[in-house]
């Protein structure tokens, strides 16, 4: 169990491009980080950067407070789940689980007492004899995790673990790691671009968005105060409508022609963006939306519309409200649900 | 096409491909380059002096009525092999291919003939041929009243040989057809049926095109093969002969060389040869690439 | 088929076993000729059914060869033969899978004129360069070896180009995960690689069995000394030497000897035999 921390952590391939722009972390031990972004953003380039698998340009990675930049992966002490689950396929779950520790040198007596005690954790013990393709996804997965686990290492590093799995499948194994990493209290950072699986496991996450870090905070911080246009459209289901808009001359925002936000206190005329939540929206008030499709969900009902000048909106109503299309719905935004954001620099502004 | 993650070591690559290396090097770039420079020279007969001539050898080959012979005796030779192949191994393939039932047993039939080394094969043709004990030779005799004598009739010993060499490599080509024609989707073949053809329609619009990549690949290696793979054929069957009848190109480069001594010759009798297969080669490996990119 | 047309599926049928037939008839031939004495087989017609002297003559061609041209024994020339292949098929087997993992696992200098100095031996097969390849070989004193018959066959860009092949479509990860559990590349190599290649390496072997098994001309050369002919070479050797009165029956029993080790090799590891016919050729 260990501290990890990245100072400035840079990687550039053959010098022009810079996949990875500076990145300062501290994690704290025991604590489970979700590295989260659209694909191509780097987040998977930091993880194996972390791991030893990718050389480190600039800056510096430290475990424990040695720094690793030129450590081998295998003494940099941590292990790793890889999407595709990477087992040996001629060697038997036992062997597979137990490869690192024999190139370790450890005893037979103590391998076997830790592949039985990680088998048992993970429900796989019927399954220490066979090969990982006589196994089912959510098995191999956990023979992965399995593999992991043995090596007692001060870190997990999870790549897209869950990414191969199907929908019911995602959801139990989501919780499952999450409990194990509880229970085993190992410190983890765990890669995906799945904003469900980031907002329920992190302790805190790291939104990633071309190379450099958005955001950093707990799910919670990032949900309620995004910081940046990008981080307020990737978190959240469904996305969080965006309103381009300038500040009028009472400090409120102009919307559908009419002032109607709380006052803002931002210098009138400025160029704003609003952005709020389809959850946060209800019916009754001054915005009014021409519905063009209604999406019903059972719990909720989402509600696809235009504004009078030909901006959408989505807006989330409870399952029992079913406007139909071609409907006009008056709806208003709670107080405190408007998110502002300088269009030009695309930074967080505050809310109203 | 390349791996993500490397090993970063200094020489241990090194030492994993330096065997290969060195044996090719020994063995394929020395004598290669010999080959060339051995074209150059003229020894004269009595093996006293070798002169360096330019491509004098080469401009004697091309006045020499014999080579031309040679040359024209391996284009028949292996135009033969190479039409008459491709066509009872397709055949074969298209027939096994229609039996569901008993395709895998017919198979474990049909490719055991590649294993027989083509010399041993030259033997096997041979005795069957034999102008006094060769049943087959026998049979034409007496129930056809046909003689046939490969010993004495240069014709007939080309067409022997073909024979030899078409069973050779009849497996070869019979499995990749059959693996062209199992790897046609079967829903086309169904499609077609549904728009109403017949299966001699069905075969000539829609397998006989689809397969034409794999046939024409096979082409390629039946010429190879022809020119070059035959030689234990030819050697055990006819040794090139009567009078020169079945000696083609390759083996005229071995009885130049070992038998006639003639080593500046040969030489240059091989560049011409190594010309051909890099020419084939290439013509192969383009084609494939481009059936890659499609 | 998609319709039912029986006649058709007969007449398939009848054309695949006619083909059948027409393949095995010289074998056929050459079986029934090694179980006859040898006058029988010197009386056109020769006989269409198998004989009494099966074991007679195979006997006679094992213990004491054929007297009129060498008079060994074939089963020095067997054993030549199966050395031969062997040696071919391992030697070949070994140096290309480890020039195919530096190839593809390495980066270091000269990697890809490494890579293209393999690949150019595809267009020289050894008939091509056989006078020049043998003052080689006469030159470094291989001439009746084991070594001499061995060696200038094993360079193989096929087998390289095989295992590249394979390397290229194993995932990345096992090389990563295999890093983080601690192997170094030899490790890697020898735990992971190699035994996931099994099924690579038997389909080369079978090929490359048969390949080496099958070799006439190049044994041809670089022996003169009958100790170390090779089975295939003693069977042509005995079938055009000039003689008025062969013995057949010896002549053909060797030959079903020469052919008997690929051909069992082919039946019983079909399915690997076909695997490497089809992949070294993509």
């Amino acid at each position: 169990m260990a501290t990890v921390s990245m100072r400035g952590v840079r990687k550039s391939y053959g010098g022009a491009l810079e996949v990875i722009q500076g990145i300062d972390m501290e994690i704290a031990d025991g604590e489970f980080i979700v590295i989260v972004g659209p694909s191509g953003c780097g987040k998977s380039t930091l993880l194996r950067m972390v791991a030893g698998l990718e050389k480190i340009t600039g800056g510096e990675i430290a475990i424990d407070s040695r720094v690793v930049n030129n450590l081998e992966p295998k003494d940099r002490d941590i292990a790793m789940v890889f999407q595709n689950y990477a087992l040996y396929p001629h060697m038997s779950v036992y062997e597979n689980m137990s490869y690192g520790l024999r190139i370790r040198g450890m005893s037979k007596t103590e391998i076997d007492e830790r592949v039985k005690r990680a088998a048992g954790i993970l429900e796989i013990g019927q399954y220490l004899d066979r090969k990982p393709r006589q196994l089912s996804g959510g098995q191999r997965q956990r023979v992965a995790m399995g593999r992991a686990i043995v090596r007692e290492p001060k870190a997990f590093l999870f790549d897209e673990p869950l990414s191969n799995l199907d929908a019911k499948l995602r959801v139990q194994m989501r919780v499952e790691i999450k409990k194990l990493q509880r229970q085993l209290g190992v410190t983890s950072i765990y890669v995906t671009h799945d904003q469900v699986e980031a907002m329920t496991m992190a302790d805190r996450l790291i939104v990633m968005n071309k190379g450099v870090a958005e955001q950093i905070g707990t799910p919670i911080e990032v949900y309620a105060a995004p910081s940046t246009l990008f981080v307020a459209g990737f978190i959240g289901s469904p996305a969080m409508n965006f309103l381009e808009t300038r500040v009028s001359s009472d400090g409120r925002l102009a919307i559908d022609g009419a002032a109607l936000s709380p006052k803002t206190g931002l210098d009138p005329g400025r160029a704003v963006t609003v952005g709020i939540r389809p959850e946060h929206l209800a019916t009754g008030g001054g915005l009014d939306v021409q519905v063009e499709l209604v999406e019903l969900l059972g719990a909720d009902t989402l509600v696809h519309g235009r504004l009078s000048d030909g901006k959408s909106l989505v807006v989330r109503l409870p399952g029992n409200q079913v406007p139909t299309a071609g409907d006009r719905l008056p709806v208003q935004a709670y107080d405190g649900a408007w998110h502002l954001f300088d269009t030009e620099t695309g930074k967080r502004l505050g809310t109203a | 096409m390349e791996k993500r993650v490397t090993f970063d070591e200094k020489t241990l690559p090194y030492l994993l491909v330096l065997p290969q290396i060195v044996i090719t090097l020994v063995f394929f770039f020395w004598p290669s380059a010999q080959m060339i420079w051995q074209s150059m020279l003229l020894e004269d007969a009595f093996g006293g002096n070798t002169r360096f001539v330019w491509f004098e050898n080469f401009a004697h080959l091309f006045q020499d009525p014999a080579y031309y012979r040679s040359a024209a005796i391996t284009a028949v030779f292996s135009g033969a092999v190479a039409v008459l192949g491709l066509a009872l191994s397709l055949l074969l393939a298209v027939m096994a291919d229609r039996v569901i039932k008993g395709a895998t047993a017919y198979k474990a039939f049909l490719v055991w003939p590649y294993a027989v080394a083509p010399a041993v094969v030259g033997v096997l043709w041979g005795f069957l041929f034999n102008p006094s004990v060769g049943i087959v030779a026998w049979a034409l005799r007496n129930l056809f009243g046909y003689e046939f004598n490969y010993v004495l009739n240069g014709g007939q010993a080309l067409v022997l040989v073909v024979f030899a060499a078409v069973w050779s490599q009849i497996s070869y080509n019979f499995l990749f057809f059959l693996a062209g024609l199992q790897s046609i989707p079967r829903s086309l073949i169904e499609a077609a049926a549904i728009d109403g053809a017949g299966p001699g329609r069905r075969f000539w619009t829609i397998i006989f095109p689809l397969l034409s990549p794999t046939g024409f690949f096979l082409l390629v290696v039946n010429v190879i093969y022809a020119f070059f793979g035959t030689f234990g054929v030819v050697d055990a069957l006819t040794k090139g002969g009567p009078a020169k009848a079945t000696e083609i190109l390759v083996f005229k480069v071995y009885n130049d060389g070992f038998r006639g001594q003639d080593l500046g010759g040969s030489a240059a009798q091989s560049a011409i040869l190594m010309a051909i297969v890099i020419l084939l080669t290439v013509v192969q490996f383009r084609f494939i690439e481009r059936k890659v990119h499609y | 088929m998609v319709e039912n047309r029986p006649w058709l599926t007969a007449f398939s049928h009848l054309v695949v076993i006619l083909g059948v037939l027409i393949i095995a008839f010289p074998v056929w031939m050459t079986f029934v000729a090694s179980t006859h004495d040898a006058s029988t087989m010197l009386r056109s017609p020769v006989p269409l059914l198998p004989g009494p002297y099966l074991i007679q003559n195979y006997k006679e061609i094992l213990f004491q060869g054929y007297a009129r041209t060498s008079g060994i024994p074939l089963t020095i020339a067997l054993m030549n033969s199966m050395i031969m292949a062997l040696g071919i098929c391992i030697g070949k087997i070994l140096i290309s899978i480890t020039a195919a993992f530096a190839i593809v696992y390495f980066r270091f200098p000269f990697r890809m004129a490494a890579f293209w100095a393999i690949f150019v031996t595809l267009m020289l097969p050894v008939e091509v360069r056989i006078v020049p390849t043998y003052g080689v070989v006469a030159g470094l004193g291989m001439i009746n070896s084991y070594s001499g018959l061995i060696i200038p066959l094993i360079a193989s860009a096929t087998a390289t180009f095989l295992f590249r092949q394979f390397f290229l479509s194993v995932p990345d990860e096992l090389a990563e995960a295999s890093r983080v559990d601690g192997a170094g590349p030899m490790r890697f190599f020898v735990d992971i690689l190699l035994p996931m290649s099994r099924t690579t390496i038997a389909a080369l072997f079978v090929i490359q069995f048969i390949y080496g098994w099958n070799q006439y001309l190049w044994p041809l050369l670089v022996t003169n000394h009958e100790s170390f002919y090779t089975a295939v070479m003693v069977v042509a050797r005995q079938a055009t030497a000039v003689d008025a009165t062969p013995s057949w029956n010896l002549i053909m029993a060797a030959a079903m000897l020469a052919m008997l080790p690929p051909v069992l090799v082919v039946v019983f590891m079909q399915r690997q035999f076909v695997r490497g016919l089809v992949e070294t050729e993509k």
